[in-house]
């Protein structure tokens, strides 16, 4: 009980303050990619330092929802960072859900942050809210069949035990259906974290924007809450990416070593996913919006293709 | 006089929670008076799920009928055909036999008739009315031949003479009675392509009445399929099951998307019936697929899952309903173009409606998620059948229910955000007074319902796992699980809504004590919306429902099909002036054009080629006469 | 893709040093205050065209490019003032965007610094005593720093920053 405890407190800690870094690096890793110094990795803690010293300016068009929305933003990424396993294998709320319900909880906040865009009264947030929902809504299957197809191999659906299955027997993960799987699952973060070539994260241009046309709005402690919370989403879906299919490193939480261990793990596993998505976004240029929905297709045929690889080897 | 009736059938509600409760725990009870009706009379019988079923009814009819004390003006109309309404529907889950049932389902029907005609003058009150007669009768017809059908070959008009004849019954007589009996019951459902009267009838209707044709009677379309595909016709052959999460698919993915781009607020909640009826038909079909293959326990799971959504659909569908009916109170129009702003106006009624978006939303911790989450577990498992082609249908039925869920959460984004949120579109919007008491006190109930159902899962699970083992007649093993949190198939999966609900309800919390430890900055000021530096900020330069429809008919459009209208007015002095821009993108139904449409036209060619029987001249009729008499002695 | 994740591997880091000190015209005394020490290492730029030649926007997209890089110091632009710390404002104020600069003022969260850029910010530069334009930014919101040119190189502009915060490159 103490244990779970424990992990649980770490699990919320790791996420919350390594979430600033993890986007910090991304944007000194592309910032070095085009030839600048770019900015530190820790620049985005002084960001919302700053921002927590600033008043906050609200609309007087908005409800009591728009001022709601940040903190429900956080507290539903907090609670997904206790049901993913970060560096055990125990996460403390496993028994209180699985992929569907991680799945949903990111809804739960898309939900309130695309109401927080329409609340507003701007064509801007409107337009961030429409297509951000269009999105998550077509992302949605391709996930919910990728973790069925490795679910399907590890025999049950609690995230804590896929990765326990697959780290006692690491063969079983090194097969077409995982590879696919794993492509897929990609491309859904590319897509529900707003990074190119679906959204591009520091884009000026309003008509580009998706996410950042929901929150154009918002302003000091609240801004700070969001970014924050759009932060910790890459970090759950990064980990979440790792974790599942690379369950190197991850054992049952038996004291500070397994701790310690889980933590250079995913560590070393996200510095690696982090370059990989520093050097796509460098290389490729944002999609059209209506082109977006194709990707996603493709995306959702690489899942399906999975899931069918796993049914021919059974 | 009015209140009278309400309070009435509020007190039959009560009755019929009651009663049904203590038929879901067991406690049979049966009525039979075989004088008062040909064909073997009025019985009538309480079992598990007739049990269930009352229960949701009558619990569903409480809120609805106190809304009506609210709405003085709509409820006075048609108290009477609302009373013999509910009645009808409370016998229906409890007939045990042909006659009974038939009547009761009549009776349910043609008082819903004349609800739906509410409004006499309105020419689509009465077009609407009109299609739901014709299409509920052409079920009526389904049913009854399906039934006379099988009354025949059993020999016995009575539903446990049924049971008990089952597995005697030929492959031919059990499949024409299974086609026949569901598509009857299908069409009172509104699965799809029989769906079409739904979006016409449910928003003519007052907004009670809507809260319960959507909450409870198709719901009884739902109750006959139960019985059709698992209690009365034994077990069935594969196909069964394989067609039930086909048309559940569909319907579920067509429901949606339909309700992406409507923007007649009731004829939203309408489609998304379909959607949900989609969702319920997942459960069954994987039940009835378990069932085949010998996996009882994976059944009763299928089972559990589609009655928790029936009465969690029950639940948040007349919450929403009985909000949208406040609005449409309060600003005289169904629009959602023309409403805005309305939580600023109308606290209680944004927050009912709010928690009945995030319900059928399927979002934790609510009930939406609950009932999903079991669907999609009992569809998971499919991975238990050895048949490739059914595990196709299963990967079909969660690739399209993970789609509907997304598209879901979008439209109530959609229909709660336009209607309730930023500014008012129109002076109706700007001037929406706060619903009367009534209206508030049912639609908190249901909400709070919601809630409950939500975060206590555990707690109704273990009924409806008897119910779901009764009707399957096996041991209720399927899910387990403490107080806090349920466990199926022992260790495949688990979930606590109360455990999240917690949790997330301190976390959100949790950042408003560490900004003050912090020491963060609590100053707010107010100021205009960001216009860019724009002069005037007007409710014209809102997002619009259409707008925001958009990315969604341009992705589907193959299913769409939308048109484009474009009619420009320029100044008459210069053409670089404009004075008048109207856009018009309306979708297509396919099948409008595809099924119904022709089938009409069908209809219509042989009704004329018939008609050269009807010459008017006596003689001819004589011959008629004539012929048909040597035909009989011929024959006798 | 290969080709170009090549040419930046070739190309590497081409950001030059930034000049020591920067030239910079003060008015009034916040500058000196607690408000810039708080945006020491972190400050969100608006920049708003108060109808200026688009000379001196010229310049100031030369800051966000890899030989000037303003990001490396902290400081990033922003697309909404709701977000933004400091307004950068170009151009005299002409008549029709001098309500857009005090809406977009009145919008910009405090604590908040407004710099000015060039001749035309100071006080209408080549365009003073027109009929379409005001004056200076100064005369129509309240202005902490200008920073002097027509228009100003990036170095000077990313200096003058720098002085601006009262921090010193390193």
């Amino acid at each position: 009980m103490s244990i779970g405890i424990a992990v649980a407190v770490l699990q919320i800690a790791i996420v919350g303050l390594g979430a600033p870094l993890l986007v910090g690096t991304l944007r000194t890793l592309k910032a070095r990619l085009v030839g600048r110094r770019g900015p530190s990795p820790w620049q985005p803690y002084a960001d919302l330092r700053k921002l927590l010293a600033k008043e906050a300016v609200v609309s007087t068009t908005t409800s009591w929802v728009f001022r709601a929305t940040p903190y429900a933003l956080v507290a539903t990424l907090l609670t997904t960072a206790l049901i993913v396993p970060v560096m055990t294998v125990r996460p403390p709320l496993a028994f209180a859900g699985n992929i569907i319900l991680l799945v949903y909880l990111f809804m739960l906040g898309t939900f309130f942050l695309a109401l927080a865009g329409l609340d507003a009264g701007s064509a801007f947030g409107g337009m961030g809210s429409s297509r951000e929902v269009a999105i998550a809504a077509l992302a949605e299957p391709t996930v919910i069949v990728a973790v069925f197809a490795l679910a399907l191999r590890a025999n049950s659906i609690d995230l804590g035990r896929i990765v326990e299955r697959f780290g006692g027997e690491p063969w079983l993960a090194a097969n077409p259906a995982h590879l696919l799987a794993f492509a897929a699952l990609f491309i859904v973060m590319l897509a529900e974290t707003g990074r190119l070539p679906v959204d591009n994260p520091a884009t000026h241009l309003e008509l580009t924007m998706i996410h950042e046309a929901m929150v154009l709005e918002y302003s000091g402690r609240y801004l700070a809450l969001v970014e924050w919370a759009s932060a910790m989403k890459l970090f759950v879906f990064m980990t979440l990416l790792a974790n599942l299919f690379v369950p190197l490193g991850l054992a049952e939480p038996t004291g500070p070593t397994t701790a310690l261990m889980g933590v250079l793990a995913l560590a070393a596993k996200l510095a690696v996913l982090t370059t990989a998505v520093a050097l796509l976004e460098t290389a490729v240029a944002k999609l059209r919006l209506f082109r977006v929905p194709e990707l996603l297709a493709g995306s959702f045929a690489l899942a399906f293709l999975s899931l069918m690889a796993v049914f021919v080897v059974r | 006089m009015t209140r009278l009736v309400y309070g009435v059938v509020v007190l039959l509600g009560v009755a019929a929670v009651g009663l049904g409760g203590h038929g879901m725990t067991g406690g049979g009870a049966a009525l039979r008076l075989p004088s008062v009706l040909p064909l073997g009379g009025l019985a009538l019988t309480l079992d598990p799920l007739g049990g269930l079923f009352l229960a949701l009814i009558g619990f569903a009819a409480i809120p609805a009928s106190i809304y009506a004390f609210g709405d003085a003006a709509g409820a006075r109309r048609g108290r009477f055909a609302y009373a013999v309404f509910v009645t009808s529907m409370c016998v229906v889950p409890v007939a045990a036999n042909t006659m009974t049932f038939l009547i009761a389902w009549e009776l349910m029907s043609l008082a819903s008739y004349f609800l739906v005609l509410h409004d006499r003058q309105s020419k689509e009150s009465v077009s609407a009315a009109w299609v739901y007669a014709v299409m509920t009768h052409a079920g009526l017809a389904c049913l009854l031949a399906g039934m006379l059908l099988l009354g025949a070959d059993v020999g016995s008009p009575h539903f446990e003479d049924w049971r008990a004849a089952a597995p005697t019954l030929t492959s031919t007589t059990r499949n024409a009675a299974f086609l026949l009996l569901a598509l009857g019951f299908a069409g009172k459902a509104g699965v799809v392509p029989l769906h079409v009267w739904l979006p016409l009838a449910h928003p003519a209707a007052p907004s009670h009445v809507s809260a319960l044709m959507s909450g409870v009677m198709i719901k009884l379309g739902i109750y006959g399929l139960l019985r059709v595909s698992l209690d009365w016709l034994g077990i069935g052959p594969p196909w069964w099951g394989a067609a039930l999460l086909i048309a559940g698919a569909a319907s579920s993915l067509i429901g949606v998307l339909y309700a992406l781009v409507e923007h007649d607020l009731k004829r939203l909640l309408a489609f998304h019936s379909i959607e949900n009826v989609g969702i319920i038909l997942l459960g069954i079909g994987s039940a009835a697929l378990y069932r085949v293959a010998g996996f009882d326990a994976l059944a009763v799971l299928g089972l559990i899952a589609a009655l928790y959504h029936t009465v969690n659909h029950a639940m948040f569908k007349a919450l929403l309903f009985l909000g949208a009916g406040a609005v449409v109170h309060a600003t005289g129009t169904r629009n959602m173009e023309a409403m805005g702003g309305l939580i600023k106006r109308m606290p209680w009624t944004a927050a009912c409606f709010l928690v009945g978006s995030a319900a059928i939303a399927a979002l934790p911790p609510l009930n939406g998620f609950v009932s999903e989450w079991l669907t999609f577990l009992a569809l998971f498992q499919n991975m238990r059948l050895e048949a490739i082609g059914q595990n196709l249908v299963f990967t079909l039925g969660i690739a399209s229910l993970a789609l509907t869920g997304g598209l879901a959460m979008a439209c109530f984004v959609k229909a709660f955000g336009i209607t309730f949120l930023a500014l008012p579109r129109s002076d109706a919007a700007a001037h929406a007074h706060e619903a009367s008491r009534p209206i508030r006190v049912a639609m908190v109930t249901l909400a709070t319902a919601c809630v409950v159902l939500g975060v206590g899962p555990t707690l109704v699970i273990p009924a409806f796992g008897s119910v779901a083992s009764a009707v399957l007649r096996t041991a209720p093993d399927a899910i387990g699980g403490d107080w806090l949190t349920v466990r199926v198939s022992g260790q495949f999966a688990s979930v606590s809504t109360a455990a999240i609900g917690v949790v997330l309800a301190g976390l959100f919390f949790a950042p408003l004590v560490a900004l003050r430890l912090v020491g963060a900055s609590r100053r707010t000021r107010a100021y205009e919306t960001w216009g860019c530096g724009r002069i005037v900020q007007t409710p014209r330069m809102e997002y619009t429902a259409t707008a925001f429809a958009n990315p969604f008919k341009r992705v589907f459009d193959f299913f769409y099909r939308p048109t484009k209208r474009l009619d420009i007015e320029f100044h008459p002095e210069s053409r670089f002036f404009v004075e008048r821009i109207e856009y018009e993108n309306p979708t297509r139904s396919i099948f409008e054009d595809w099924l119904y449409r022709p089938a009409l036209r069908l209809l219509h060619a042989g009704a004329r080629a018939a008609g050269a029987l009807q010459s008017g001249s006596a003689n001819q009729y004589l011959a008629y006469i004539l012929a048909a008499l040597l035909l009989m002695l011929v024959l006798a | 893709m290969l080709r170009q994740l090549r040419t930046a591997v070739r190309t590497g880091i081409v950001t030059e040093a930034c000049a020591p000190v920067g030239e910079i015209q003060r008015i009034g005394d916040r500058l000196a205050s607690e408000i810039v020490r708080r945006f020491g290492r972190s400050l969100a730029i608006r920049q708003v065209d108060a109808g200026s030649c688009n000379g001196c926007e010229l310049e100031i997209t030369g800051l966000i490019g890899p030989h000037y890089d303003l990001e490396r110091f902290g400081l990033h632009f922003v697309a909404s003032p709701r977000h933004a710390d400091c307004l950068l404002v170009t151009g005299p104020v002409t008549r029709n965007m001098a309500e857009a600069l005090r809406r977009t003022w009145q919008a910009t969260p405090d604590p908040k610094l407004v710099v000015a850029v060039g001749a035309c910010g100071l006080d209408g530069g080549l365009f003073r005593g027109s009929y379409a334009v005001v004056g200076g930014v100064a005369d129509v919101v309240p202005v902490d720093a200008v920073i002097p040119g027509c228009p100003p190189s990036p170095a000077a502009l990313l200096a003058g920053l720098l002085e601006a915060l009262g921090r010193r490159p390193r």
